[in-house]
C-alpha cells in the first residue's frame, strides 16, 4: 500500500513519542516520584500507531492497564497525559485517575482500564452507538492475550457478531499475562476463536508499522462497511515488566535484549523509509530530537504543576456526604 | 514465636494447612507465576505482592494452580471443588475483580448450603486485597466487605494484624463455609511476634484491644491500628477509649459492642468502607436499636467521603479515615451536651 508521506511523518513522530514518553517514565519511577503502578508500553508502538492512523477523532477506543501508547497514538496530549501521572490537577483526568485511568472523550479515547477485559464490553456499546447514531463510526478495542481469556472479552465477541456491529477487537498479544505464559494460559488459537464466533480474522507483526498499517487499514474498512466486527491480531513483544517493579525472573535473560535488537518498529521503519528514499534521515533525526524536548518539558512541568484540591475530592460524583 | 510480617503470617498459615490437609489447594492468577515463561523459572512471583511465594515450589503444580485471568471461571470451580470435596484457597487479588464473578460468589457458593436444605458444604476460601493507601486509584482501592457482609451463607473476615491474620486464616480454611478473607495491601509489611505453630481464632469473636470508660471505638481492618494510636494519645487527655476490633464483620460480635457502649455511653465507628451500608451504619443501627438507653451521645462514623478512590496522593489521604478525625469524633462526643427539655 502506497502510504502518503504526512501519514509516514506523523506515524513515527506517534511511535517516538510513546517510545520516549515511556523511556522517560522508566527513569523518572525508578526515583520513587511517580505514584501507583505504571505499565510501560516500550517494544509495542507499531501496534497502537498503525491501527489508530486510520481512526479519527470521531472513531472510538478502549484500552488497558497499558494504554499510554493507544492514548498517544488516539491523539491525547502528552503534557496532560505526564501531568496525569504524576497526580497533578493539570492532569487530563485532574489527578483523580492516574496511569491507569487516563481518558479524554473528546479523543474518542475511553479510557485505559484497570480492569483486565474491561474494554471489549464498553467498545460494544460504543460500536452500537455509531451503527444507530450512523455516525460513520468504528469502535476498537485493544486488549492482551491475556485478557482475550476474560468471559468479557469472549461475550463481546459474540454480541459483536450477533449485532453486527461495527467494532475492532484488537489482541495485543505480547505473548505475557503478568508472569504468566500465553502459551500456559490461552487455549487454542485467537484465530480460531474469531472463526468461532463467525468474524473475519487478520493477523500481522506488531514490530512492523507496515504491516500493522495494511492489516488494520483492511480490517477496520470491514468494520466501517457495515459488514460486522473482525479481529485482529497483532505479535507483539513488551520491554519492560509487567509494571515498573517487575523483576521477570519468568524470561529468559536475553529475552528482552533480542526483542530490542530484532524487533524494533523504529528502527525497522527508519531502514524501510529512508532505504526505499520515502523519507530522509535527517528529518527523521529532528523528529526525534523534538520529540525528546516535548517529553522533557511535559515533565518538567508535571512536577512544576499544582496538586489537586481539598474541594476536588469530592468533586464530580453525584452526591457526597 | 518470632516477629513475623502480615506477608509472613498469612504464607505460613497457608502452608501449615497445606501440609496438614491434602485437601487444601491454592488456585489464582500468578499466585506461583512463570508458567509458559521463557526462562522455565518457576514460582516467579508467588502473588503479585509475594504472599504465597515458595508454595507451588513445596506443593506442586497440582496444589498450587495458576489460572487464566478468568475470575468468573476459576472463583466458580473453587466453589464446585469446595462443595464436592476438596478446600480451595482461591485468591482473587485486589476485591475490585469481585466486578467479574460476584455471581459465582453470592448466588453460588453462598448460597449452596441454605438453598439445598442443608445439604451441601463449601469449605472455600477467598483471599483479596483491599483498601486505599497505595495510589492504585479507583478501581484498585476500594475495601467491599460490606458487599459481601450483605450476602446471606458468606462469612467475611478483616484482620487487623500479623497475629490476628495467621489465626483468622487457619480458622478460615478450616470452616466449611464460604468465607470471604480480605488483606489489607498496605499492612503486607506490617511486623508482629506470631507462633511459629498453627492456631485458630474464632469468628464472631471481637477482640478488645484498649479498655476505658468514656468511649467506644469500633474499627475495621487497617483502622484498629488508627482507632488504638487516637486511643493511646487521647490517653493523655485523660479520655479513655474502649477500642473494639470485630476481627470478622459475618458473623458480627454484637454482644461486645453492645456490652462496651453499655459501660462506655459513647460510640465512634470507623470504617475505611465508603460511608452509605458499610458496616460503620450497620453498628450504629445495632447500637441505636439495642442499647439507646445507654447513649450519652449521639453515634459518630468516621469513613471517607462517598467517592471514588482518588489517585493523587493528597487526594488520598484526605479520603481516608486518619489518626486526627478519628480524635476530633471521639472528642466530639465527649464535649456533646444534651439539649435541656423546654
Ligand atoms: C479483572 C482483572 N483481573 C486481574 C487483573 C490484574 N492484572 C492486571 S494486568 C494483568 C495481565 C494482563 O495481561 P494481558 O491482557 O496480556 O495484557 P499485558 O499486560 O500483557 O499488556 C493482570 C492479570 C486486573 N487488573 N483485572
Ligand atoms: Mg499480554
Amino acid at each position: 500500500m502506497q502510504i502518503a508521506r504526512d501519514i509516514l511523518l506523523n506515524s513515527y513522530r506517534s511511535m517516538r513519542t510513546i517510545r520516549e514518553f515511556e523511556e522517560r517514565l522508566h527513569t523518572e519511577f525508578a526515583t520513587g516520584e511517580i505514584p501507583g503502578f505504571v505499565h510501560l508500553y516500550c517494544g509495542e508502538e507499531a501496534s497502537a500507531v498503525g491501527v489508530c492512523a486510520h481512526l479519527g477523532d470521531s472513531d472510538t477506543i478502549a484500552s488497558t492497564h497499558r494504554g499510554h501508547g493507544h492514548c498517544i497514538a488516539k491523539g491525547v496530549e502528552v503534557e496532560g497525559m505526564m501531568a496525569e501521572i504524576y497526580g497533578r490537577s493539570t492532569g487530563v483526568c485532574r489527578g483523580k485517575g492516574g496511569s491507569m485511568h487516563i481518558a479524554d472523550l473528546a479523543r474518542g479515547m475511553l479510557g485505559a482500564n484497570g480492569i483486565v477485559g474491561g474494554g471489549p464490553p464498553l467498545i460494544c456499546g460504543a460500536a452500537l452507538s455509531h451503527k444507530l447514531l450512523k455516525t460513520d463510526g468504528v469502535a476498537v478495542a485493544f486488549y492482551g492475550d491475556g485478557a482475550s481469556n476474560e468471559g468479557t472479552t469472549l461475550e463481546s465477541l459474540n454480541l459483536a457478531s450477533v449485532w453486527k456491529l461495527p467494532a475492532v477487537f484488537v489482541c495485543e498479544d505480547n505473548g505475557y499475562g503478568e508472569a504468566t505464559g500465553a502459551s500456559y494460559a490461552c487455549a487454542g488459537t485467537q484465530k480460531d476463536r474469531a472463526a468461532g464466533f463467525g468474524m473475519p480474522y487478520f493477523e500481522c507483526d506488531g514490530s512492523d508499522f507496515f504491516s500493522v498499517y495494511d492489516t488494520a487499514g483492511e480490517a477496520i474498512t470491514h468494520a466501517r462497511s457495515g459488514k460486522g466486527p473482525v479481529m485482529l491480531h497483532v505479535h507483539l513483544s513488551r520491554w519492560y515488566g509487567h509494571f515498573e517493579g517487575d523483576a521477570m525472573s519468568y524470561r529468559a535473560s536475553d529475552e528482552v535484549a533480542q526483542q530490542r535488537m530484532k524487533h524494533d518498529c523504529l528502527s525497522a521503519f527508519r531502514a524501510r523509509t529512508t532505504g526505499a528514499g520515502l523519507l530522509d534521515g535527517a528529518t527523521l533525526d529532528t523528529i526525534d530530537s523534538d520529540t525528546r524536548s516535548r517529553i522533557d518539558d511535559a515533565v518538567q512541568a508535571a512536577k512544576a504543576a499544582p496538586l489537586p484540591q481539598q474541594e476536588d475530592l469530592t468533586r464530580d460524583v453525584y452526591v457526597s456526604y | 514465636m518470632s516477629k513475623k510480617s502480615f506477608r509472613q503470617a498469612i504464607n505460613e498459615a497457608l502452608r501449615q494447612e497445606m501440609r496438614r490437609d491434602p485437601r487444601v489447594i491454592l488456585m489464582g492468577e500468578d499466585v506461583a507465576g512463570g508458567q509458559g515463561g521463557s526462562s522455565g523459572v518457576t514460582d516467579a512471583w508467588g502473588g503479585v505482592l509475594g504472599v504465597t511465594k515458595g508454595l507451588y515450589t513445596e506443593f506442586g503444580p497440582e496444589r498450587v494452580l495458576d489460572t487464566p485471568i478468568t475470575e468468573a471461571s476459576y472463583i466458580g470451580a473453587a466453589a464446585g471443588a469446595a462443595a464436592t470435596g476438596l478446600r480451595p484457597v482461591a485468591e482473587l487479588m485486589f476485591v475490585d475483580f469481585v466486578g467479574c464473578c460476584l455471581d459465582q460468589i453470592m448466588n453460588q457458593a453462598a448460597k449452596f448450603r441454605y438453598m439445598f436444605g442443608g445439604k451441601a458444604r463449601t469449605p472455600l476460601v477467598i483471599r483479596a486485597m483491599y483498601g486505599a493507601g497505595f495510589n492504585a486509584a479507583a478501581q484498585h482501592s476500594q475495601a467491599l466487605y460490606p458487599i459481601f457482609t450483605h450476602i446471606p451463607g458468606l462469612k467475611v473476615v478483616v484482620p487487623s494484624s500479623p497475629y490476628e491474620a495467621k489465626g483468622l486464616l487457619i480458622e478460615a480454611i478450616r470452616d466449611d463455609d464460604p468465607v470471604i478473607f480480605l488483606e489489607n495491601k498496605v499492612m503486607y509489611d506490617d511486623e508482629e511476634e506470631v507462633p511459629d505453630e498453627a492456631y485458630t481464632i474464632p469468628f464472631g469473636e471481637a477482640n478488645l484491644t484498649r479498655e476505658g470508660d468514656d468511649v467506644t471505638l469500633v474499627a475495621f481492618g487497617r483502622m484498629v491500628g488508627f482507632a488504638n494510636e487516637a486511643a493511646d494519645r487521647l490517653a493523655k487527655d485523660g479520655i479513655s477509649c474502649t477500642v473494639i476490633d470485630p476481627r470478622t464483620t459475618s458473623p458480627l460480635d454484637s454482644a461486645t459492642i453492645l456490652d462496651c457502649v453499655a459501660d462506655t455511653g459513647r460510640l465512634v465507628i470507623v470504617d475505611e468502607a465508603s460511608p452509605r451500608c458499610n458496616m460503620a451504619t450497620d453498628v450504629a443501627a445495632l447500637v441505636a436499636e439495642e442499647a439507646f438507653d445507654a447513649l450519652k451521645a449521639p453515634i459518630r462514623r468516621v469513613t471517607p467521603p462517598h467517592t471514588p478512590v482518588p489517585f493523587a496522593t493528597v487526594l488520598e489521604k484526605l479520603y481516608l479515615p486518619d489518626v486526627g478525625r478519628i480524635e476530633a469524633a471521639v472528642r466530639s462526643v465527649m464535649g456533646y451536651k444534651a439539649r435541656q427539655e423546654a
